[in-house]
Parts: C-alpha cells; structure tokens; sequence
C-alpha cells in the first residue's frame, strides 16, 4: 500500500524561526535603504561608471535569476521525467523558484537608473529587445509557477499538473535562454557574442539552483526536527555533483573556443592569465570553489554522506556562481572595447584600458537584498502554506517510488544509512 | 448598476467638498497662479487645465521622434510666457511655488517628471550673453570669426 | 498652413542657408550642407545625416570639437572622469608594428543598423527617420543594456543631478544620453558644433550632410575619396565615416 505522505506548515514558534525573519528583514531594508541611496544621490556612488555599466547588483540579480529557473528542476524531474520520489519536494522547489525570481527582479528593478519608472518598461515595448522578451518570460513564469503549485496544492488542480509541470519546465528553458542571450547576443563585447552562452546557463541554473535548494532543504528539516532520508540525500547530492562537472565542462568549451580564434586571444589572456581580480577569481573562486571542491566533497565515499558537507558542497557552489557571474558581468566589461583590431588605442575616456571597479557598500547591500526576499519569502510560505512533507524518510519516499512503479536503483546500503535521517541536533521547530 | 455609480459620485464629490471645507479651514491656500506674458494661451484656458499633459505628451513624441518643430504646443513655448520673474528677481525654479507649473502642482499634489530633464525656466535672450558663459554660443569661444560669430555680434543672440 | 507658405518658407531658408555659405572665414568655406525643414515637416527617409572625418586633418591635441559640443549640449561633468558623461572623444591610435600615429574624435556612429535601438526595452533607444540616433529620454528607464551593446562605448550614462541643463538639450540623472548630431542644429539648417568648432579651429577635418544626396559635399567626398567605418566588420553601416584610417 502506498503511504500517505503529509504536508504541513512548520510552527515558526522558535526563537531561531525569529531571529531568521529577523535577520532577513534587517538585510531587506538595508537593501531597500541603500536602492535609495543610490537612487536620489545618483549612480556616481556606486562602483559603476561609464566603462562598467552593469555592477555588483546585477551579479546578485542574474544570479538568482538562474538559479531561480534551476530551483525548479526538482519539481520537473517529478512531474516532467515522472521520478515519483522527488513529487514530495515538488512543492518547495516551486516556491523557490517564485522567490528567487522575485528577489533578482527586485534587485534588478532597483538598480535601473529610473526605478520610478517601471510602468515605462510595463508599457512601451521593443520587441526585438531580449530585455522587453524577458518583462514577458519573468511574469510568464510567475504566473505559470502559481499554476503549477495550484495543481499540486489543490484536488481540483491536480488533473493538470503534468501539463502545468511541462509548461512550467519548457518555460524555464525559454526563461534561461533569454538570460544567456543577454550577453551571448551582445557583438561588442569580446568577452560575449558566443552562442553557447545561453545553454551554458541552462546548465549553470541546474546547480546553482540545485544548490540553492539543498541550502533551505537542509536546516529546513534539520532545524525543525522533521526527518530527511539519506537516500533521498544521496541522490541530491549526486545530481548536484553531475550539474557542476557539466557546468566545468561548459566552461571548458567556452574558453576553449575562444582560445582556438586569434581574434579573442586577449581578451582570453586576460580572463585566464593577466586579468588580476578578475583572473584569481576565475581560478579560485568559480573553478576552484565552486567546480573542483565541490565535485570531490560530492563524491568522496566519507564526506559524501555526511549533511554539513553536502550543505557545504552547495554553499561552494552558490559562491562559485557568485564569482562566476563577476567574471562573465564585471571581467566582460572590463576588458577594453576593440574600436581598431590589431592597434593600441588611447583617450580621455579609458579606451584600451582595463576599466577599473571595486564593489561599493551600497551596491552589495542591494545585492544581498535581493537574496535576503527570496529566502523572506520562502521563510514566511513555509510557514503559512503547508509545503513541506512531515516526514521524508527513507522507507516513505521509496514507497512512493514503489507505488509508481520505479524500481530503488539505490544501493542497499541506503536503509541501513536512514539512521541518520534521525532528527539533527538543534533548535526545534 | 448606473444609478448606483451615480451616487457614489455624488457621494464622492460631497466627501471632496467636504474635505475642501476642512482643507480651508486648516488653511491650505489656493494656489497663486503667476501671470503669464501675451495676450492669450495657445488654448482656452479650461482646455489647458484639462489637457496639457496630453498636448505636451504628444508634442514630445512628435518632436524627439520625428522631428517636428512646431511651436503651439512646445514646452519651451510653455515657460516663455508662463515662467515669469517678478521685478527685481530671478526667474522661479520649479521647486518654488512662484514657478507657474509648481503653483498648482504642488496644489494638486501631482509630481512633474518634465524638469528631471528639461530645463525649468526659459532662455534669458535679454540677457547679454558675457554675462553667463555657460550659455556663450560655441561660435564665440572658437579663435576664428565664423558666421556664427558673426550672427552673434550682429544679433546679440545665437541663432535658433 | 497652406502648401505655398511652406514652399515660401523652404526657400527663403534656403536662401540664408546658401547665403550662410558665401560668408566665409578665412580659408574656411560654410557650404550649405543642411537645408532647415518646415517645422511641422516630419525628419524623412529621403535624408541620411551624416559625417566623414578626415583623419590627416584631424590634429594631435586638439580638442575644438569636444570642447564645442560640451559648450552647446551642457555635458560639462564634475571632475570625475569615470562617471562623467563623454558625448564626443578623441581618440589616438597607434600601430604598434610601425609606430605610426593617428588622432580621430569618436562619438555616436549613428548606425542604419544600431545595437543599442536593437537592444533597448522600451524603445527609448531610437532612430529617426534621417539616420539619426538618439535616446527618448521620456521613456529611458536607465538600464544601460544599450552601453553594454554599443561597440563604440559612444554612450554615457547621467551619473549625477544635472543643473540648469540647455533648453534644446534636455538631460536627467539615471538616463542615458549621447551624441545627437545636434539634432536641433540639424532641423533648424545648421551644421553640428564640432563641424563648426572644427572649421573655426582651420583644421575643417569634419564635414556634415546628407549620404543619400549625390550632390552634397559629402556624398561627393565619399565618392572620391573613399571612406571607411570604425570596426566595418559589424556589419552596422554607420552615419560616421572616416578618411585615412588604416
């Protein structure tokens, strides 16, 4: 017989519940704070200048909204690649989804030089433009999300979830290829006009959204006593460890490519070689960090296993993404425009220079904003709206893979390791 | 449904009366508005109370974007006449209540977004143009006499 | 306005126009490069405003033509270049194989096929029907996509409060702002102020007109000199051409 799985609210009684909402809060209004800031004394504040136009807050921004369209892989891979034991986690990989989203946006919104005009970009429309098609994309899946979440949250929904669930995945796909394209479509910049930019974040927002929900996974059922099966972990972990030798291997291509055309030989020198910050964070902080480390901790047979590395596999890679949305954004516009191949160019106006930026306080406060919204967010819905399974042991997810006809796959080891789904340490819910 | 729309306007517009009322009573001034040079607007004045912002809006749309250069419904022809100095004082800013658009602006509580770009007042050409280098034509601070230059010396003024 | 009055009115434009033309300064000769429209008269697609810059003309350390645009647009900035607007710069160049040397000033290109209107949102990013490029502040939302697709970096970003900005150059905080080939020279019949400035300087390395007249000095230049455009291999078709690149 097929068990029941239940979902209910957490109780957000807790003092630590507290002083999360708290701290979320704090770091909402300082983000909303310093988007005043920039706003009245003007832009000049910033980091941001003529040379780099798009800064810090678009580094937070583009992030989360990758990996907003990667959170919702693992509502896809139930309802969409019919893995019935991911269907209990379907819910919250929705509503990160949602909030992640809204918290890019927001950053994103905030940093446009005229925030007060948002009815503008809500009325007048380019549509050749990649941003107008994006105004579209965003809303779209917004409101294509709630659609789904609808028909899994409600009886009379459920008929159409799997069609909402394809909606909702084919839509992530349009959604991140229209972020890639950003900078993939851009034929002045050295650094992007390459079409593999857009797939290449596809496969970044499987990890980076992977990771991020494996982030709220983990103190969610550690910190509120609820049980989390270390099969179900394993898995996780190991899809995580898949999406970022993916996303290694996009890299590789990438600058592979680049590397092969004399034409962006410099401009590959400097990322790679010569470009100071620029190169070290490359090196150390996207590939190193947020590649190679969390690759061996993934699969190492001790550390693999253990929750606090798994998490810290996952926080690697959100940092990892951090410094690789500065090397794509901020590296990109750093390196001087070719006006004349071939020449040395020289004015009043830094031409053949490496544009200089460092990140003003202001700037990473709206950024960490943005995140601080999608996690508030997420904070009060699974406190509101039952999103969470009670239980999500072992023997109750692979019942469920059971009753619909998928075989464990797992090793049988898993069971005998469900002694960890045991309630972590730490405050209760 | 009408009817029922029609007292609710009714009911409405007792309520702004009496908030006028009250507003009088806490002393909030009708807005004094500046006098304007010329004989009359480009439109009767109801007409311009009620729909200026749409001869401006479509005014800029046919002036950035195709190049028309008419002068009826013009901004800058707006604040030649309307944005007066009283004697013995500069011109009003649109952050003062003396600057005609501010005057019943900050009366109607409705934000202005044209002088976030457009300049508030108009052009000084009475005005020596020594007198304020930042308006000195470009011609007069080359080396060699141009025909502007030349204009400028006869006229006093740079051409429009 | 009946159709004889706007003929009336062409004409006698024309006429101070061509007579604009005689006046000379010394060695320098005003041709009548732009005819003023009517004011009601929409910019056409039967023009193409243009420059071509000589590049042999252009000389090492002057900057006449930055110095009059700043003048007639009210750019001036605060003394901190990297957030300070640059509507026009000048350039130098040099071939690091054989130390040849050369000095250009770089503004909007006014491309036919422009990234930035590509680019743009909202449709604030535009170009007129005479080839003009320019930005629709009204509508601009600053969100600087149109700085990331320009090739040219020809695109400033108003950083700061402007104060008492020129009536025929409106330009805000937090919008993006440009070369505009002085539009309102242009539709009033006169050259832009670097053409001018550039002239008055005795260089005369800029010159102005329309690229879809054969007659106009311009299109003749091309014709006999050739003219090439900064980074051709774009594909953009730029308004700006240069001589002597290369």
């Amino acid at each position: 017989m097929k068990p029941h799985v239940h979902f209910r609210e957490i109780e957000g009684r807790s003092p630590g519940y507290w002083a999360l909402f708290g701290l979320f809060g704090i770091l909402v209004l300082a983000g909303l704070a310093a988007a005043h800031y920039m706003e009245t004394e003007g832009h000049w504040v910033t980091g941001m200048s003529n040379q780099i136009v798009w800064g810090t807050p678009h580094v937070f921004a583009v992030f989360l909204i990758v990996a907003a369209s990667g959170a919702l892989n693992v509502a896809s891979i139930a309802s969409v690649f019919g893995k019935a034991r991911y269907k209990p986690l379907a819910r919250l990989s929705a509503v990160l989804a949602v909030a992640l989203l809204a918290g890019g946006l927001a950053v994103l919104v905030l940093d446009l030089g005229r925030p007060d005009r948002l009815i503008v970009a809500m009325t007048y429309y380019n549509f050749k433009s990649i941003f107008a098609w994006n105004i579209f994309l965003y809303t779209g899946f917004m409101a294509i999300v709630a659609i789904y979440l609808w028909t899994m949250m409600d009886r009379m929904g459920r008929p159409y979830g799997k069609a909402a669930g394809l909606a909702a995945f084919i839509w992530r796909l349009i959604l991140t290829t229209g972020t890639g394209s950003i900078f993939g479509w851009l034929v002045a910049r050295q650094a992007y006009d390459a079409a593999i930019m857009a797939p290449m974040f596809i496969v970044f927002s499987f990890a980076y959204g992977l990771a991020v929900f494996l982030l709220v996974l983990l103190p969610a059922y550690g910190w509120t006593g609820r049980p989390l099966g270390a099969e179900l972990l394993r898995r996780l972990k190991n899809l995580l460890g898949v999406f970022v030798a993916a996303s290694l291997y996009f890299v590789a291509v990438y600058h592979l490519t680049n590397l092969y055309a004399a034409e962006h030989g410099s401009v590959e020198r400097f990322i790679l070689l010569e470009g100071g910050v620029y190169t070290r964070v490359f090196w150390i902080v996207q590939i190193l960090l947020g590649g190679i480390a969390p690759l061996v901790i993934v699969f190492h047979p001790k550390l693999g296993t253990r929750r606090a590395w798994i998490a810290t596999a996952a926080a690697l890679v959100v940092i990892g993404g951090l410094g690789q949305m500065y090397v794509t954004i901020i590296g990109g516009q750093a390196y001087p425009l070719v006006l004349f191949p071939g020449k040395e160019v020289s004015s009043t106006f830094f031409d053949g220079v490496v544009a200089e930026y460092a990140p003003s306080l202001p700037e990473i406060a709206l950024g960490v904003g943005g995140i601080a919204i999608a996690l508030l967010a997420v904070l009060l819905a699974i406190r509101v709206l039952p999103l969470l399974p009670e239980r999500l042991d072992d023997p109750l997810v692979e019942a469920q893979a059971a009753a619909a006809g998928e075989g464990s796959g797992g090793r049988t080891e898993a069971a005998a390791g469900s002694g960890e789904a045991a309630p972590a340490s730490g405050t209760a819910g | 449904m009408r009817g029922l729309i029609g007292h609710l306007g009714q009911a409405l517009a007792a309520l702004t009366l009496l908030a006028a009322a009250g507003g009088a009573q806490a002393e909030v001034p009708l807005p004094k508005i500046p006098k304007a040079k010329g004989e009359k607007c480009v439109e009767p004045t109801d007409v311009m109370r009620r729909n200026h912002m749409k001869f401006l809006l479509h005014q800029r749309d046919d002036t950035l974007r195709r190049g028309i250069r008419t002068k009826k419904h013009s901004l800058k022809e707006c604040l030649g006449c309307h944005v007066t100095a009283e004697p013995g004082k500069p011109l009003p800013t649109a952050d003062s209540p003396d600057h005609f658009c501010s005057a019943c602006h900050r009366y109607a509580a409705v934000k202005i977004d044209c002088f976030g770009c457009h300049n508030d007042r108009p052009e000084q050409s009475g005005q020596p143009l020594a007198q304020n280098p930042r308006t000195l034509p470009d011609a007069a601070v080359g080396r060699r006499v141009t025909v502007e230059t030349l204009k400028v010396l006869a006229t006093g003024e740079e051409a429009r | 306005m009946s159709g004889t009055d706007t003929s009336r009115r062409r004409f006698l434009a024309g006429g101070a126009a061509a007579a604009a033309g005689l006046l000379v300064a010394p060695g320098v000769m005003l041709l009548p490069v732009a005819r003023a429209r009517a004011p009601e008269e929409p910019a056409s697609e039967a023009q193409r405003w243009g420059l071509l810059i000589d590049t042999t003309r252009c000389a090492d350390g002057c900057d006449a033509c930055v110095r009059a645009c700043k003048t007639e647009n009210g750019w001036e900035g605060h003394g901190r270049p990297a957030t300070d607007p640059q509507w026009i710069r000048k350039v130098k160049v040099r071939d690091p194989r054989t130390g040849h040397t050369q000095s250009l000033p770089l503004m909007c290109q006014h491309c036919r096929k422009p990234p930035c209107v590509d680019v743009c949102p909202t449709g604030a990013s535009m170009r007129r029907a005479d080839g003009i490029v320019l930005v629709d502040k009204h509508i601009c939302i600053g969100c600087r996509y149109c700085m990331m697709a320009c090739p040219y970096k020809a695109r400033s970003f108003v950083h700061e409060d402007v104060h008492d900005p020129k009536p025929h150059a409106p330009r805000g905080k937090g919008t993006v702002e440009s070369c505009t080939l002085c539009v309102h020279r242009v539709d009033a019949g006169r050259v832009p102020a670097c053409v001018e400035a550039c002239a008055a300087e005795g260089n005369g390395a800029i010159v102005f007109g329309d690229l879809k007249d054969p007659r106009s000095e311009i299109s003749q230049r091309l014709a006999r000199y050739g003219g090439e455009e900064i980074r051709a291999d774009l594909g953009l078709d730029t308004g700006v051409r240069y001589l002597g690149l290369s």
